[in-house]
């Protein structure tokens, strides 16, 4: 263990190391000479453009893609235009930006997912120097043209290209310059020759940084920190300025004795740094410089590449990759030489423990008695987060556990969490994998976009296995995994469909969150439309399915999902995606094999197309609901002509639909509105539309005997009916006598007692009782009765023996009729 | 009451609940639309939101005027309108109209369309075609269930039966199936759900897939079981003149919303007066469930009790008339009030029904369910046409001669029909096509027996395809069956016995001891048998589509076993007094406390109304 602080180099107050992170697994004969390198931050994946100015197309210059230890994932010849920069986005999208002001992004895989432009006058000056940048809003594209213009992009998904305005005095491009990102706005720092300029969107501002000697000369190379909140100046005389990027205040300067200009300038800060630093690299040096005005130097042999880190900088060399970054400072106190920080004695005392030494007592007594126990343990594991080597980590965090036994209230938490992420942090560092993180970066980007970045690189079992023991909730975890892997699934062009769905079916099953209509659209995407339906079969909720059947034009399978799905909503919206869809017939024919759609529309023509369902009955032949259709419309018209058309249409339908007495019904009507026609236009009677009822009541009223007669005999009206009407009327007029000559004028088809009750209700008893001795045996007793002659029902009733009737005749008497009670009960005991 | 529990009746579950919920989400909703504006509400809606919210309430949250929606142009000068609607199109389109003549005029308003209780898809499609769905902001107030009484929840959708039944429209389903939902969530988890008929199933599954979707918490249940019944299943019952007190009322004076009106011949006076009629109502809960020819004895007796109430002030000291008059005079003032409008209201029915005629259209009535004299019946039927007593009246008679004969014979069918047409127009030919449609006025197929006619239903109800049935066969496969079902399940007691309505021993009572209601008892041997076992052939007859699922979590109920006796009944296509007061007294017979669930309150007139197609 003596031996972690040998590779500590101290710089001020800090201490700095510089820890191998992989033998590169690459092969790469020339090294990294001559090529475009761009490796992202977060230990990303590297792109390799060799000899990029190599213009003749016998050779094309070779694009390679690398994990970050150098595990080849993708190569391929470039075909295209000459590129002037390389770069990563967030999402581990290769942007490859070419002379000629056009970004080809590709993926991790090297396949091609789209380009844009950076502007049309780009074409003609032709893009100097471009630079790929990283902000809140996205990924960035800047460049500087032949005209000397520069012109950004913030956000290369949401491309809105912004041409910044000119630099006095400009000539080619910059001696050298930065993106910034400040204050919510992107602005570009450049320098040319002695001047320093801050350009914005509408301005160009010269600028000074504060503190910079005048001697210094003028600046040829500037970095800004991963955070955009420190600026490094490099200046012709070797002063390296550093401060903050607004430009407001100095931190230091540091004369490098350098006057070359260095290649790379890159800071190296971590958060809660103790002092910030920079690391600048020529070609045989790599040099630290921080506040104070001391420096280390490392000497290297191949060329390198820095990559800057939230928490250090990756060197990149053809032969291995080293993180050069700042001690934590947990890591200082418990490492450095005579420490007596509690972790240091914690870890000590362990040591001594497992020799079996009684001296771990007395470490540990030593900690106790300042009470730093939980302190100590705190530290441990802490600093095992920021070890890179495994044994480190482990002596660390058993030395932790082993505090631990000896503390009552403490929470383990944090000791498990530390664990467990280390474990997960060991597996991705593996080389196979190639993600080099630090535990602070893997806090930065959270354990989701890990997983996702694994999941991007295909690792699907890998990230299953972390997601099931760090024991995320399936429906963010696994179940996310599995969406992504199924969805690379149907991209698998050498499967067949069935294989493809059975093999997404028996992995995914039924895990929450997995919407298989998302796959299934991927599927669609990929143009496996046969698959995307199969797919959409294991999707549960038809209401997912429906979209993306009407996406694939599979309307009628789109519309049959609906209706299974019992949600009408649904069924509507395919219906009325349909109706814009198809051509009529078409549509009808669709609607005829789905009842529920139909009705549905039926429905909504009803209140909205009136003419539409006509056409919808007329394609299926359904004459029954088109003559219904008609009769109903015959209400709408106004005209009698039109209306009785629209009548003699229906007849035809009914006909057709051999509903003759509809038929028969619709003709009378026809007839009805004829008669009723003629006698409003001779008599103003006032009848079109009545019922044949009204219409015959409405003449009778009028005294129009003669048709209503002849209604009567035309339109077949039942004997009863007329009677009944006429009986009515005549006794509501009042017409007695008529009413006398009509009861004789043959046998009343409805009886004599509708007349006794009709006159009673009229209250003319008188002529009520003409008709009492009419009526039948059988109902005399009730007429006599009706008209209040209680003799006559009593007479009635002991004449037909009839006991019921008497008890009729007796409920209705009064004390006041004495005789006639007792006669009734007379006859009634007579019968018994 | 004249009859007692059997036992202790569990206590319902509070209900007012729902009230609060759907007044809170209103509030939240009109204040989603801040400042003052004017509230259009639809005319349906009028007599619910008054029972959820009163004007002080809506006018405390910045609503200026109320107007009603009437499909005319508008007055309102506010420049914020809220509309709280149905979602029928028409009312969407008339909104269209108001928007786009502002528009044409160049002011400027902010609009804004409550649905209730949730949005169609229809009506946005509408929105769009008037191209103002930009102008206007949509939400949906989720009322779906008004308690109109301690055991009566009414969804208040009347369009229900038409839309479901008729048009073959299913969008309401969900509807149903998110109210209950919404009874789940708050009053179950149900352990045992059953069932009986194609919406109801429907319902059932979209309840269920929204329990799915939604997280489940684990509750103590206070309603165990359900039972969900399509209208169609039974169509007789709502088809027969009501004679238990509440129904009377509701055929004579219509209650709606809870809530009749009594016109001057009740009131004696010149004034009609609304009451609200409910078990608040102390003299009405006493008497709604009775016979009606109980009714008038019960209201003197209570008009002679209240009498001898009245007289304790006699020979009072100053101290004890002191407390009469602030404890009892006020409780005695309001039952006289009842009493009297009671007692103003039995006789009008009485001057309305107790006349021959009503007798004589009971007995035909009585005489369909038993299959008697029907050659009677059908010239009874002829004469109420010919003497054009009552258009609905008329209808419903055809409609319960032709389902208790399954099907008139084509003779009478045509010449029946046909002298309707006479009587009301030819129009009602459309009519008669809806009633076709549902099975409830259909000719017999010639030379076809019932029994011939019961296993061709069997055969097509057994068959899979059965659901895609063209129209024609559907109404073939609607064939009631009744004359079977009623021998199957004794829903005509014998004749031959005196009935005491005063001490009622079935559920027939209600209809004067002649007809026990089939869906009431299908409820009940479902309760009793814990299923449908035992009652396929019943269930053949009925056309199958019968549930019956045991919730998973049968483990909460043991901790409360009175939650097992609160049975929630859901009608769906709406559900009649009378119903509710055979469903009270089998509760009190086997000790169940019934909570009914209507899509509406319905009656023959409504059921009739809702299928005429005449365009008087």
């Amino acid at each position: 263990m003596a031996f972690i602080t040998a590779n500590w180099n101290p710089l001020g107050e800090a201490f700095y190391r510089k820890t191998e992170l992989y033998e590169m697994c690459w092969n790469i004969r020339d090294g990294l000479r001559d090529s475009l390198v761009a490796a992202a931050p977060y230990g990303g994946p590297i792109a390799l453009l060799r000899e990029p100015h190599r213009r003749s197309p016998s050779s094309r210059p070779q694009l390679e893609i690398y994990s970050a230890s150098g595990v080849s994932i993708a190569s391929f010849p470039w075909k295209s235009g000459p590129v002037v920069q390389l770069g990563w986005t967030v999402s581990d999208e290769l942007l490859c930006v070419q002379e000629d002001g056009s970004v080809l992004i590709y993926d991790l895989f090297g396949s091609f997912k789209r380009h844009f432009s950076m502007g049309q006058e780009v074409v003609q000056s032709q893009v100097l120097e471009a630079k790929v940048f990283h902000s809140p809003y996205g990924t960035g594209v800047a460049i500087v043209t032949g005209s000397s213009r520069f012109t950004l992009a913030t956000n290369i998904d949401d491309l809105k290209l912004r041409r910044l305005p000119e630099v006095p005095g400009l000539q080619g491009k910059p001696s050298c310059w930065v993106v910034l990102t400040q204050d919510r706005q992107t602005k570009v720092l450049l320098s040319n020759g002695p001047e320093l300029y801050i350009l914005d969107n509408t301005s160009c501002t010269a600028v000074c940084p504060p503190g910079l000697s005048p001697q210094a000369g003028s600046i040829v190379q500037m970095s800004v920190s991963f955070s955009y909140k420190y600026l490094a100046l490099f200046t012709d005389t070797g002063h390296l300025w550093t401060g903050l990027s607004h430009l407001q205040e100095k931190l230091s300067e540091v004369d490098t004795k350098k006057t070359v200009t260095p290649k790379q300038v890159v800071w190296c800060r971590r958060p809660r740094s103790q002092q910030p630093s920079v690391v600048l690299m020529w070609d045989r040096l790599l040099m630290v410089a921080g506040v104070c005005n001391d420096t280390i130097q490392f000497p290297i042999e191949d060329p390198c590449v820095l990559v800057g880190e939230l928490d250090g900088v990756r060197i990149i060399s053809s032969a291995n990759q080293e993180l050069l970054q700042e001690v934590p400072l947990v890591c200082q106190d418990i490492f450095k030489i005579a420490s007596m920080a509690p972790g240091a004695l914690l870890l000590e005392a362990h040591r001594e423990y497992e020799k079996s030494s009684q001296k771990a007592d007395e470490y540990l007594r030593e900690i106790k008695e300042q009470s730093m126990l939980g302190e100590a343990v705190r530290q441990c594991v802490e600093a095992a987060g920021h070890e890179y080597d495994p044994s480190t980590q482990k002596s660390l965090m058993r030395a932790a556990s082993f505090g631990k036994c000896f503390l009552t209230d403490f929470s383990p938490d944090h000791f498990v969490l530390t664990c467990r992420e280390l474990r997960v942090l060991n597996a991705v560092r593996e080389s196979s994998v190639g993600l080099p993180l630090t535990h602070t970066q893997f806090k930065q980007m959270t354990l989701q976009v890990l997983t996702d970045r694994l999941v991007y690189r295909q690792f699907y079992p890998l990230a299953i296995e972390i997601c099931r023991y760090l024991k995320i909730p399936d429906y963010q975890g696994v179940s996310r995994v599995l969406k992504h892997w199924a969805s690379c699934k149907v991209q698998q062009k050498d499967l067949s469909d069935e294989a493809i769905a059975r093999a997404v079916c028996v992995k995914v099953g039924d895990s929450p969150g997995v919407s298989y209509s998302d796959i299934a659209a991927k599927a669609y995407e990929c143009g496996r439309t046969e698959l995307a339906i199969k797919l959409l079969d294991f999707e549960a909720r038809s209401g997912e399915q429906v979209p993306l059947l009407l996406k694939m034009k599979r309307s009628q399978l789109a519309l049959s999902k609906a209706v299974e799905s019992g949600d009408t909503d649904l069924v509507y919206t395919v219906v009325s995606y349909l109706k814009n869809e198809m051509n009529r017939g078409d549509f009808f024919m669709t609607l005829r094999n789905q009842p529920v759609a139909l009705s549905l529309y039926r429905q909504f023509c009803k209140l909205q197309e009136h003419e539409t369902l006509k056409d919808l009955y007329n394609q299926d032949d359904d004459h029954q609901e088109l003559a219904n259709y008609y009769v109903t419309a015959s209400y709408r018209e106004k005209r009698l002509e039109g209306r009785l058309s629209l009548l003699q249409s229906a007849v035809d339908e009914y006909n057709k639909a051999k509903n003759e007495f509809a038929a028969k019904a619709t003709e009378e009507e026809m007839r009805l509105l004829r008669f009723q026609r003629k006698l409003d236009d001779e008599k103003g009677a006032g009848l079109l539309g009545l019922s044949l009822q009204a219409t015959m009541e409405a003449l009778l009223a009028l005294g129009l005997h003669k048709q209503a007669e002849q209604l009567y005999r035309d339109f077949r009206v039942p004997d009863k009916r007329y009677w009944w009407l006429k009986l009515k009327s005549l006794a509501e007029k009042e017409e007695w006598d008529e009413l006398e000559k009509f009861s004789k004028s043959k046998k009343s088809p409805i009886g004599y007692l509708a007349f006794v009750e009709v006159c009673m209700k009229c209250n003319n008893k008188y002529e009520a009782k003409k008709y009492v001795s009419k009526v039948t045996p059988e109902q005399r007793v009730k007429a006599h009765l009706a008209v209040g002659d209680l003799e006559g029902a009593a007479d009635a009733a002991i004449e037909r023996r009839n006991e019921s009737e008497m008890a009729a005749v007796l409920s209705r008497c009064s004390a006041s009729d004495r005789p006639l009670i007792d006669r009734l009960n007379r006859a009634a005991a007579a019968k018994k | 009451m004249a009859h007692s529990a059997r036992r202790d009746s569990p206590e319902l579950p509070d209900f007012s609940l729902l009230k609060r919920l759907a007044r809170d989400q209103l509030i939240y909703l009109l204040e989603q639309l801040p400042g003052k504006k004017d509230l259009f509400i639809e005319a349906d809606l009028m007599s619910p939101l008054d029972r959820i919210a009163n004007v002080s309430t809506l006018k405390q949250h910045e609503v200026d005027k109320l107007y009603k929606v009437e499909h005319k142009p508008i007055v309102s000068t506010s420049d914020q309108l809220c509309f709280l609607i149905r979602p029928r199109i028409q009312t969407v389109k008339w909104i269209c109209d108001v928007a786009n003549a502002d528009k044409a005029a160049g002011k400027f308003r902010r609009y804004k369309l409550i649905f209730t209780p949730q949005k169609f898809y229809a009506c946005d499609a509408v929105l769009e075609e008037q191209g103002i769905i930009g102008d206007v902001t949509t939400d949906e107030w989720a009322f779906y269930l008004l308690p109109l009484d301690d055991d009566i929840i009414s969804l208040e959708l009347p369009e229900f039966f038409r839309d479901n039944f008729l048009a073959g429209d299913q969008r309401w389903v969900r509807t149903a199936g998110s109210a209950l939902h919404l009874l789940h969530s708050l009053y179950g988890p149900f352990s045992k759900v059953y069932g009986i008929g194609r919406c109801s199933k429907m319902a059932y599954e979209s309840w269920r897939e929204q329990v799915e979707e939604g997280e489940q918490k684990a509750r103590q249940a206070e309603i165990g079981n359900v039972f969900l019944i399509d209208r169609d299943v039974d169509y007789v019952t709502p088809l027969c003149s009501q004679v238990v007190y509440e129904g009377l009322v509701d055929d004579i004076f219509r209650i709606k919303c809870g809530c009749v009106e009594f016109g001057a011949d009740v009131t004696s006076s010149d004034k009609s007066v609304k009451v609200m009629l409910n078990s608040q109502d102390k003299v009405f809960s006493e008497i709604r469930n009775e016979h009606f020819s109980n009714v008038f004895g019960f209201l003197s007796q209570k008009a002679r009790n209240l009498q001898t109430a009245y007289d304790k002030r006699r020979g009072m000291d100053i101290k004890q008339m002191k407390t009469f008059v602030s404890e009892e005079l006020k409780g005695l003032k309001q039952e006289h009030r009842l009493l009297s409008l009671h007692i103003g209201a039995c006789e009008s029915i009485m001057k309305k029904k107790t006349k021959q005629d009503f007798q004589e259209l009971l007995k035909t009535e009585h005489s369909l369910l038993e299959g008697f004299e029907t050659r009677e019946c059908i010239s009874y039927i002829e004469e109420h046409i010919n003497r054009q007593v009552s258009m609905i009246e008329s209808l419903r008679l055809l409609c319960l001669l032709s389902i208790t004969e399954n099907g008139l014979l084509p003779k009478d069918y045509r010449s029946l029909k046909a002298q309707y047409l006479q009587s009301y127009g030819v129009d009602h030919l459309l009519t008669f096509s809806n009633l076709r449609q549902l099975g409830l006025l259909v000719e017999q197929q010639p030379g076809e027996t019932l029994t011939v006619m019961e296993s061709k239903v069997g055969k097509l109800v057994n068959d899979k395809a059965a659901g895609k049935l063209t129209d024609a066969f559907s109404s073939l496969a609607k064939k009631s069956n009744f004359r079977a079902l009623s021998r199957k399940l004794n829903l005509v007691p014998k004749s031959d016995e005196e009935y005491d309505l005063r001490v009622p021993r079935d559920m027939a009572y209600i209809f004067s001891g002649a007809y026990v209601p089939l869906s009431c008892k299908l409820i009940e041997q479902v309760l009793e048998r814990d299923g449908w076992s035992g009652l396929e052939e019943v269930t053949r007859l009925l056309n199958g589509h019968e549930f019956a699922v045991t919730g998973n979590n049968g483990a909460d109920l043991r901790a409360k076993s009175d939650a097992k006796r609160i049975v929630l009944v859901m009608f769906l296509g709406g559900c009649t007094f009378s119903e509710i007061s055979a469903l009270r007294f089998l509760g009190k017979e086997k000790g169940y406390k019934f909570i009914v669930v209507a899509t509406s309150i319905t009656n023959s007139s409504r059921l009739m109304e809702a299928l005429l197609d005449n365009h008087v």
